[in-house]
């Protein structure tokens, strides 16, 4: 197991030096939540029905945005085909990295969504509920997204096939991401229903990402 | 006087406005201080394992340094 | 100690080591003097006592504005004059100037919060403070994603200048636009529309807070050229060069 926990070290401290990516997500996260009130207007009322809506578009746009470089480092100094032939499952090395990518990129992003709450005039109970579908669902975003991150690195030009491959699969998690945060404010159904599909959908995609994401890797590689 | 008299009905917002500007300002000198300290101990390290910047060594007969942002522009004839 | 004398690393880091400790001294008395001010001041007959939140909350909102404007005329030094220590003190200038703006926002809101009744409301005035704040974070992603301290000071200097436009909108934005924010009630025309006994805690506040950020600032500039030549002993010690 050793072998797999220097792995995730390893590619938390590259995320976190000079250059690597890890606060990028939060600031775009940032930026497109402060872009939503100039266009939509300012009306409180308004932006708090639709705040869970804004912070969960802006959370998922955010988490896809460094994804297709997620392997692309790798494959350009090689240490890709070294994870390919190493012993350890290319599966497992592969969640490895989703996972460190979460933690550098995913959980960022939960802890500004409060802030960003505010800004969007969203109520405490809300808020939470924002919060808490976020925590659970931003590692079906990462995991969802493994998929395209190795077609991006398999393929020539797989970069531009992200957003389109991976946006469809990551429906279902918007879906229900939202639905429980207006759930907790205003809906019928208790938060809980929806929340806890929510749930299967992250426990799914963990382990779908991972094994698709190995399969791409190990036989779509030019 | 317990502070909400002092501070009137909104002591709350006062007292956590005034907290966080502490703490930001504490962040601040905290930060300045440890990477100081942190400089300070590398260059010590480095300066050890015996790399001298080309302006601490006599001046090389050998061609002009190259452009160095961090080196002193004109070295005067000190 | 003609300006381009300060061009010379060493020279400048020998003046920060001297002036330091007197500058410490300084901000600590400037204070201890404006704390005691701020909280002896009689409260607003509107606000309440709820007004002892301005005393930190211009002084910072002051600083986040200064500290690009300071920003600018480095970035100008860079590009223009070419001055070594141009792009230090912008990138040293940067994260005092994203906390002071933080503070700025937040002591806002919280004052907001009792008397507008909500933490934030999309203001002219609150929204370009905001789109300043967003644009110091910018700035510190730039620094922190090009590796090469020129070529980041330069780009990081061509930002700045951009930014700079959106001073001018904060300043007069609460005259353009009829906004829910105080309008300028210090720098104005006719002279400050404050009574002297809240307005010499105030100015006394800003003072302390300007020698905070210039006593920061030093150290943050001290401590960036020690980096560079941290950085540059290392590509040397790459090199083989001089490597023991």
């Amino acid at each position: 197991m050793t072998a797999l926990r220097a792995l995730l070290v390893r590619d938390l401290r590259i995320a976190l030096r000079i250059g690597g990516g890890a606060m990028m997500g939060v600031l775009f996260f940032l930026t497109v939540v402060t872009l939503m009130p100039f266009a939509i207007g300012p009306d409180l009322a308004l932006l708090r029905r639709i705040g869970p809506a804004i912070l969960w578009i802006g959370a998922l746009l955010a988490s896809l945005l460094a994804l297709d470089r997620l392997f692309a480092a790798d494959h350009d100094d090689g240490s890709l085909d070294l994870l390919l032939m190493g012993r350890a499952p290319v599966e497992l090395a592969v969640a490895v990295k989703g996972l460190a990518h979460w933690i550098a990129t995913g959980l960022p992003l939960v802890v500004a969504a409060p802030i960003l709450g505010l800004f969007l005039n969203l109520e405490p109970a809300g808020l939470g509920a924002v919060v808490l579908t976020l925590l659970v669902g931003t590692p079906a975003l990462t995991f969802t997204g493994l998929i395209g991150a190795a077609l991006a690195t398999a393929l020539r030009r797989g970069g531009l096939l992200l957003p389109v491959l991976v946006l469809p699969l990551t429906v279902p998690v918007l879906i229900f991401g939202v639905a429980a945060s207006n759930a907790a404010v205003v809906g019928p159904v208790p938060f809980g229903t929806p929340f806890t599909i929510l749930c299967a959908l992250t426990l799914t995609s963990l382990v779908v990402g991972p094994f698709a994401a190995g399969a791409t890797l190990r036989h779509g590689m030019e | 006087m317990s502070s909400t008299e002092l501070l009137g009905p909104h002591a709350v917002f006062i007292v956590a406005s005034y907290a966080v500007t502490l703490l930001v300002a504490a962040g601040l000198i905290l930060w300045v201080w440890l990477d100081h300290r942190r400089q300070v101990r590398v260059l010590a390290e480095l300066e050890a394992r015996g790399v001298r910047r080309r302006s601490a060594e006599p001046p090389p007969a050998s061609a002009t340094p190259p452009a160095d942002p961090a080196a002193p522009v004109k070295e005067t004839a000190a | 100690m003609a300006w381009i004398d300060l061009a010379n690393p060493t020279r400048f880091l020998r003046l920060v080591d001297r002036a330091l400790p007197w500058l410490t001294a300084l901000t600590v008395f400037a204070f201890a003097y404006a704390l005691n001010g701020a909280f002896g001041a009689p409260d607003d007959y509107q606000q309440g006592a709820t007004v002892k939140i301005m005393f930190i909350h211009v002084p910072a909102a002051w600083l986040g504005m200064f500290c690009w404007g300071m920003m600018t005329i480095s970035a100008l030094g860079t590009l223009v004059f070419r001055h070594p220590l141009a792009d230090v003190a912008a990138k040293a200038a940067v994260p005092l100037g994203a906390a002071f703006t933080f503070v700025c926002l937040v002591t806002g809101a919280l004052w907001g919060r009792p008397m507008w009744g909500t933490y934030w409301v999309w203001d002219a005035r609150l929204t370009s403070v905001l789109v300043m704040f967003v644009m110091y974070l910018g700035l510190i992603a730039l620094w922190r994603t090009v590796e090469d301290p020129t070529r980041a000071g330069r780009a990081a200097a061509i930002l700045t200048l951009v930014g700079a436009l959106n001073l001018p909108i904060i300043k007069f934005s609460v005259d353009w636009w009829n906004t829910l924010h105080q309008p300028a009630s210090v720098v104005r025309v006719d002279g400050p529309a404050i009574h002297p006994s809240i307005l010499i805690p105030l100015l006394a506040m800003t003072l302390a807070f300007t020698l905070l950020f210039v006593a920061l600032h030093l150290a943050a500039m001290r401590n960036e050229i020690l980096r560079r030549r941290v950085r540059t002993l290392r590509l040397l010690q790459a090199q083989g060069a001089r490597g023991a």
